[in-house]
């Protein structure tokens, strides 16, 4: 694979493992939703999620060209060679906190995905196209949500502030900008993600003084999922149910 | 069919008014929340109708385990997309059963406490992925025998529901069949799962219609009352003979060593599940029971504060905005 190639399928299977292991996050949630409307809502999300994974993994596929699927990179690969975020392999916490880190999520999305409308790239234009109508749904309602419970009651405010000192050091992984950002910056494929921080901090900064949240001092940032230096310990249990039937029968169609 | 054994309400209404009612309903005039009903009527539907939301609140959990093992993306898409259904049309049949002057709230505590019943079939487990297609397949094969002539239904707010319940369904019931068929025509291991699934879920299938009701006095009383359409036995025979070609179809085998094709009657004989299991399911002792109730309990108590939560930030919002005109 030629050296831009490598880059541009590596910057979508970040994409798309992004989208995979929050989808699957949002997934364990079906039936388990503190009220029927957000069972609705949070399989709705992961569904979008999902739709999301196949479109980017698709063309991560193609553009790798060595015969694999989307289902094979979704199924068939180990923990070193997820590119998603830290942020979206942790585990889901209790409502507030699943929420808190969708929103955080879904910010970003929302102000990355439509920038990547205006890719040099048309398959990614058109992909992100699709995506960010999505996106910009699921922000409205996981801000909603979370300026609803930040300012609820005293019991739902504790909440929403405990996950949001838990999954502030997750944020900074989005904005650390490597040689395949660069590259792609470069290309005119995507953005440099260190240049949508001004307008997150804007969007996040104005939910969460609405939800009477404080977001925290430290600007300590985990980081190593999207490189695929490093993960959580929780993405390989993830991977054990999510790839478990194609692990177990390999070969077999279903 | 999620409602099952729906015992109906003496009545003791007006004669003069109960005839009247009774003519409209054997016009086919749709009764609607403001007309005037029987005592009996609304306590019946309510109970109907609560019975096949909870279902549908429950069925989602079956289901659900499966969707993080959904063995490819677009397997997963469509078993969420199932599920989000599920949950869809819980809404709307809680809805439909608002109508008729009882709150979701109130319908939801009856049916954690154990005092309202969901369908008996989702008390048994989903071990493997050919239960995805034998759920799909056979469960909503059986719930759509009974809700297709429940668009009849004499309550125009429940005719409605499911009308929009059946479309649904049959995209459900298809998508299931296709899980089965792609076992059917799999590996050795997939076979032995899609067999396996029908061993365990056959008769469990057969139940959901309930015990043959044909001499019951509920039975003619719903079945007048136009909220039953047909007798159980009818809907399990009907089943039964669109399902034996289509294992036939699928290479499996029905586990009923009696089945066989009835010339006379045109349709199948074949054996009657077992009763008594049926009944320990319905008192809670089914394999699963203890675990459903666990989970939509659990579900219902953690999120108790985000409900509290999201309603008292409704009020600072509504207190607000008052203050400001």
């Amino acid at each position: 694979m030629a050296q831009n190639n490598t880059h541009l399928a590596e910057f979508l299977l970040r994409m798309g493992d992004n989208a995979l292991i929050l989808g699957h996050r949002t997934s364990e949630w079906c039936g388990h939703a503190p009220v029927l409307e957000e069972d609705i809502a949070l399989a709705n999300t992961a569904l979008d999620l999902i739709g999301q994974t196949q479109l980017w993994l698709t063309y991560a596929a193609e553009v790798m060209g060595d015969g694999k699927t989307a289902d094979d990179l979704a199924f068939l690969r180990d923990v070193w060679d997820f590119r998603n975020l830290l942020l979206v392999e942790l585990p889901n916490g209790d409502f507030g906190h699943t929420l808190m880190r969708q929103f955080l999520f879904d910010a970003y999305q929302s102000i990355h995905l439509p920038r990547l409308v205006r890719s040099t790239d048309p398959r990614v234009a058109e992909i992100a196209e699709k995506a960010s109508k999505e996106a910009s749904y699921h922000v409205e309602r996981s801000a909603d949500t979370v300026v609803g419970l930040g300012d609820g009651t005293e019991e739902s405010h504790n909440r929403m502030q405990a996950a949001l000192d838990r999954l502030w050091p997750y944020v900074g992984e989005m904005f650390a900008t490597d040689p395949v950002d660069a590259a792609m910056a470069e290309a005119g494929i995507a953005p440099d993600p260190a240049s949508l921080r001004t307008e997150y901090d804007a969007l996040v900064g104005r939910v969460l003084a609405e939800a009477t949240l404080t977001v925290p001092e430290s600007t300590f940032a985990h980081k190593g999922g999207r490189t695929g230096q490093t993960h959580t310990e929780h993405l390989g249990h993830l991977l054990t149910q999510m790839q478990w039937l194609q692990r177990a029968y390999p070969g077999a169609t279903w | 069919m999620y409602a099952q054994m729906i015992q109906s309400e003496a009545s003791q209404d007006d004669p003069q008014k109960l005839a009247e009612f009774q003519a409209r309903i054997d016009a086919d005039i749709k009764i609607e929340p403001r007309d005037w009903m029987p005592e009996g009527y609304r306590k019946t539907l309510i109970r109907q109708i609560g019975q096949h939301a909870h279902s549908e609140i429950v069925g989602q959990l079956p289901e659900g385990n499966w969707i993080t093992r959904a063995p490819t993306l677009e397997r997963k898409m469509i078993l969420l997309a199932k599920v989000q259904d599920e949950a869809g049309h819980g809404l709307y049949l809680y809805c439909a059963a608002e109508t008729l002057g009882v709150s979701r709230d109130d319908l939801t505590e009856q049916l954690l406490s154990g005092k309202m019943k969901y369908s008996s079939i989702f008390n048994y487990p989903t071990l493997t992925w050919a239960d995805i297609g034998a759920v799909g397949w056979l469960v909503d094969g059986a719930a759509i025998m009974n809700q297709v002539p429940l668009q009849r239904t004499s309550y125009g707010p429940y005719s409605r529901a499911m009308i929009r319940i059946c479309k649904e369904e049959s995209f459900h019931q298809r998508q299931g069949f296709d899980i089965m068929m792609k076992m059917a025509q799999g590996s050795e291991a997939q076979r032995r799962m899609a067999q396996d699934a029908l061993n365990r879920f056959w008769y469990p299938s057969l139940m959901m219609f309930g015990p043959s009701d044909a001499d019951s006095v509920h039975s003619t009383q719903n079945m007048a009352w136009k909220i039953k359409m047909n007798t159980n036995d009818e809907l399990r025979q009907k089943f039964v003979d669109q399902t034996v070609p289509q294992a036939e179809f699928l290479g499996l085998t029905v586990p009923d060593e009696t089945l066989s094709w009835n010339e006379e009657k045109g349709g199948y004989d074949f054996s009657e599940p077992d009763w008594s299991e049926f009944f320990d399911v319905l008192k809670g002792n089914g394999p699963c029971n203890t675990e459903r109730l666990e989970a939509r309990n659990k579900a219902w108590d953690d999120g108790a504060w985000v409900r509290e939560g999201l309603l008292a930030h409704a009020e600072k919002k509504r207190a607000r905005k008052t203050a400001a005109e």
